[in-house]
């Protein structure tokens, strides 16, 4: 296991935790790939599969990084090469204020990445996780909850069920 | 989300591929902690037959309502694993797939506990996700019967004749004014020394008369719209200028057509033709083009001499572009390929020195019906080269210019010496990195060309220049190069030089992979569904290709790739309907505002607003279920099926089981710096 402390001291022994949204036609193929060619990445990414960036609810992002995710990557087709013409071009939008709205909740923008590859881009893929890594492992953990527990109140109402896990 | 359910979990070994890395035992044993998970097992192989048995016993024996198999990517197997929940009559949209080999094991081999460690998170999402899963129906939908073929080359002039043949309607589009492509460039093929056009025009023609094939040269498909079985494509037929109902191909018109260019395409920019030109003489259709761009009345307003000798009447210089709306169930593309620019490598002095010349230009000097009738010369026309220098791996295995290798230009390169040495007494010099000859009966060609008396150098040239160095380098070419059998730097003073150009993608790949749908690799070829397995559908169902638009590859691979595509088209025809994954938006009305914000999101225009219930619904048949107006809706009413809002909440929560807080403890907010 990486030791993230040589980046910031509160990791402890624990690791940087991002959630991923693959697009299904491009970047969810470029981690495929990835994976098919063995170009190793941290291991701090767990992706969602969903059919389109343009799919990406800014609410899924917000609950990812409340119920514990240092960061959340999106990465979709190129821009202008959008399997359904143009849905990364709304998830640019919603991704920019989505950053803005985050950062006046006290949360590092950066903490928030939207990147691309293309089916044939494993190599992106990898470099794109090797990256934002770096930057979460930096910044150090969110600690969503020991911070902003005042936050839950305005977030857009959860599906009724109980915590399922821990 | 029900408490009942029961859900199956699956953990696969793939032989060593997930087991080397995650301890999957392990695994296993840890998701029977998971909520609403009744039975857990690891398998060596999920996807064997036995490996689907066993699913298939657990939903019938313990009557699980969920599963969830831990292997593979879901691009892989998905279908296979809900091909045996649906046999044992579980709804095939209740399955869900974890990605651990392509997503965890694959990617952090050096790193077992980490690998393990995100494989149960992987897992968790997935089981968290399958509780939220909805069970679906795939629409059906009827297949047209009509196929679209783009591209008239051989591989696309392969696949409309199997089709055709087979009884069904095609549609032949093609950009150049005659169907043929590259091959019916070529004087000879390789390694038979079989004639190109002999082979070929019987094809041609066969395309030209077949009752079920609609040719549409000098044409390009603009849109498409719709989806597997049900696509609807907008072509543009250019105007010829010519009225092909009274054309008769006499020739008159072009030879009386004053304006002379140099023919790019069909030539290779080695000999000319007039501005109303049939690209060759077995063109297929026969009738004549008028090139706008280069005829005389066209810039000027005046010449009009094909008009007045055309003895049917049939130029007309009116004729508008012709644009045709039509539906196809499949698309075959094959596209076919650019030769790579050798002015792109100015050290081998291609534009700058007169007789280097690239490989399609060799064609077609040998070409009989080429510039040269036939003869191996010189630019200036006369001479005959006394000695030749063929450069392979012109723009291919070069990381400055293309790093694949174009898989043909050996042969060619073997081929172009054996027809220097059939046609002139010159020495040749074949300058190669390393000599391909893979398929069936190559290296017999090879071994043949050897015993010719061809000379082989192995090492890449490094310059082709015309400053001499010696009196015997004087007037010549002088290939400059070391040759790394012997370790030698050598100098070997040529007449001609043949530069054996790469295969690229279409200049305009890019734009067409997006106007189809298709994925496009960074080079420019066509992604194909799978690079071993099918190398012939694409990401969009219903999307074939054929041919070097998906990869370089020489005349036979062509044609089995096209014939392949047809077979691939026939069996959906075959079927006569298609079944179409549900994921689609569908607007719950009764809690729609009508605010209308989905409505221009939408990039298919599928959200009609009804104007007397004031809210708005979707076309299920122009869905695509992309999710856009499903993430924008502000009363969260839109659902996209089979990734509805709870099942992607939920498997977030899913995949943060470890990390996730403790209940929902309080502390009081304070302002802080961004942590």
């Amino acid at each position: 296991m990486v030791d993230y402390k040589q980046y910031h001291p509160a990791w402890g022994d624990r690791s940087p935790v991002i959630i991923g949204f693959l697009c299904n036609w491009c970047s969810y193929r470029a981690a495929d790939l990835a994976g098919t060619s063995r170009f190793g990445y941290p291991a701090t990414l767990r992706d969602i599969r969903i059919m389109c960036t343009g799919r990406l609810d800014p609410t899924f992002v917000i609950k990812a990084l409340r119920e514990g995710a240092d960061g959340v990557l999106v990465m979709g087709c190129h821009p202008g090469q959008c399997h359904y013409e143009e849905g990364n071009f709304k998830a640019m939008r919603r991704v920019a204020l989505l950053r803005r709205t985050l950062s006046q909740l006290g949360v590092h923008p950066d903490r928030v990445q939207l990147g691309w590859a293309s089916a044939a881009q494993g190599i992106i893929f990898t470099e794109t996780v090797k990256e934002m890594t770096e930057k979460i492992a930096k910044l150090g953990p969110l600690k969503w909850h020991d911070n902003n527990h005042d936050a839950s109140p305005h977030l857009p109402p959860l599906p009724e069920k109980e915590a399922t896990h821990g | 989300m029900s408490e009942e359910e029961k859900i199956g979990v699956y953990i696969c070994h793939c032989g060593h591929n997930i087991a080397g890395t995650v301890d999957v035992e392990g695994v296993a044993e840890w998701a029977k902690s998971l909520p609403n998970v009744t039975v857990s097992k690891d398998y060596k192989f999920m996807c064997s037959s036995l490996g689907q048995e066993l699913i298939e016993e657990d939903i019938a024996e313990q009557g699980l309502s969920r599963v969830v198999v831990a292997a593979c990517s879901p691009h892989m197997h998905e279908p296979t694993f809900r091909g045996a929940c649906s046999r044992a009559g579980l709804n095939p949209y209740l399955f869900e797939m974890a990605n651990i080999r392509e997503h965890a094991s694959w990617v952090h081999q050096d790193d077992g506990e980490a690998a393990t460690e995100k494989a149960k998170s992987i897992v968790s999402g997935a089981v968290s996700r399958a509780r939220e899963l909805e069970p679906l129906e795939p629409f059906r939908a009827p297949i047209d019967e009509t196929t679209l073929v783009v591209g008239g080359g051989i591989a696309g002039i392969n696949t409309a004749l199997e089709i055709a043949n087979a009884g069904y309607k095609v549609i032949l589009v093609e950009r150049e004014p005659s169907i043929g492509g590259h091959m019916a460039q070529f004087d000879k093929t390789f390694p038979t020394l079989d004639c190109s056009a002999c082979i070929l025009t019987p094809k041609m023609f066969d395309v030209g008369n077949h009752p079920n094939i609609e040719l549409m040269t000098y044409s390009e498909v603009e849109q498409v719209d719709g989806y597997v079985g049900n696509f609807t494509v907008r072509i543009r037929k250019k105007a010829r200028m010519i009225d092909v109902d009274l054309c008769t191909g006499c020739g008159d018109c072009w030879e009386r057509c004053p304006a002379k260019v140099v023919d790019t395409v069909y030539e290779a920019g080695l000999g000319y033709r007039t501005a109303v030109y049939r690209p060759f003489p077995q063109a297929v259709p026969k009738y004549p083009v008028i090139d706008t761009e280069s005829c005389i009345y066209f810039k000027n307003g005046r010449c009009r001499a094909c008009e007045k000798f055309c003895p049917t009447d049939a130029i007309k210089f009116d004729q508008e572009d012709e644009i045709i709306v039509t539906s196809v169930g499949n698309i075959v593309l094959a596209t076919g390929y650019d030769l790579f620019d050798s002015r792109r490598l100015p050290q081998y002095g291609y534009g700058r020195l007169a007789n280097v010349f690239t490989s399609l230009e060799f064609e077609r000097m040998t070409n009989a019906s080429g510039p040269t009738d036939g003869k191996v010369l010189l630019r200036d026309g006369v001479t005959e080269p006394k000695s030749v220098a063929i450069l392979h791996c012109i723009g291919s295995r070069d990381k400055n210019t293309n790093d694949y290798c174009s898989a043909i230009c050996c042969m060619a390169a073997l081929k172009f010496a054996h027809l220097v040495k059939e046609k002139t007494d010159a020495e040749v010099y074949n300058f190669y990195i390393d000599m391909r000859t893979a398929p069936k009966d190559y290296e017999t060609f090879y071994n043949r060309l050897m015993q010719e008396g061809t000379h082989f150098i192995r090492g890449r040239a490094a310059e082709v220049t015309d400053a001499a160095r010696k009196p015997e380098e004087v007037g010549k070419l002088i290939v400059q190069a070391e040759d790394t059998l012997i370790g030698k730097q050598r100098r070997i003073p040529v007449d001609m030089v043949i530069l054996m150009a790469g295969m690229q993608p279409r200049h305009d790949s890019q734009e067409v992979s997006h106007r189809f749908g298709i994925g496009c690799s960074d080079a420019g070829f066509f992604n194909e569904s799978h690079p071993k397995l099918d190398p012939i559908a694409t990401m969009n169902a219903g999307i074939f290709i054929a041919g070097v638009c998906q990869g370089p590859k020489d005349i036979p691979a062509s044609v089995s790739q096209g014939a392949a595509a047809a077979s691939r088209v026939l069996s959906l025809i075959g079927k006569g309907e298609v079944e179409i994954e549900p994921v689609r938006a569908h607007i719950d009305e009764d809690r729609c505002s009508g605010c209308r914000i989905c409505n221009n999101l939408c990039p298919y225009n599928a959200i009609d607003f009804l104007e007397d219930l004031a809210v708005s619904r979707v076309n299920p048949a122009l869905c695509k279920g992309c999710g856009t107006c499903v993430a924008a809706c502000p009363s969260q009413v839109i659902d996209g099926q089979h990734y509805t809002f709870n099942s992607i909440m939920s498997q977030i929560e899913g995949l943060l089981w470890d990390v996730r807080p403790n209940g929902e403890e309080k502390v009081t907010f304070q302002k802080t710096e961004p942590v």
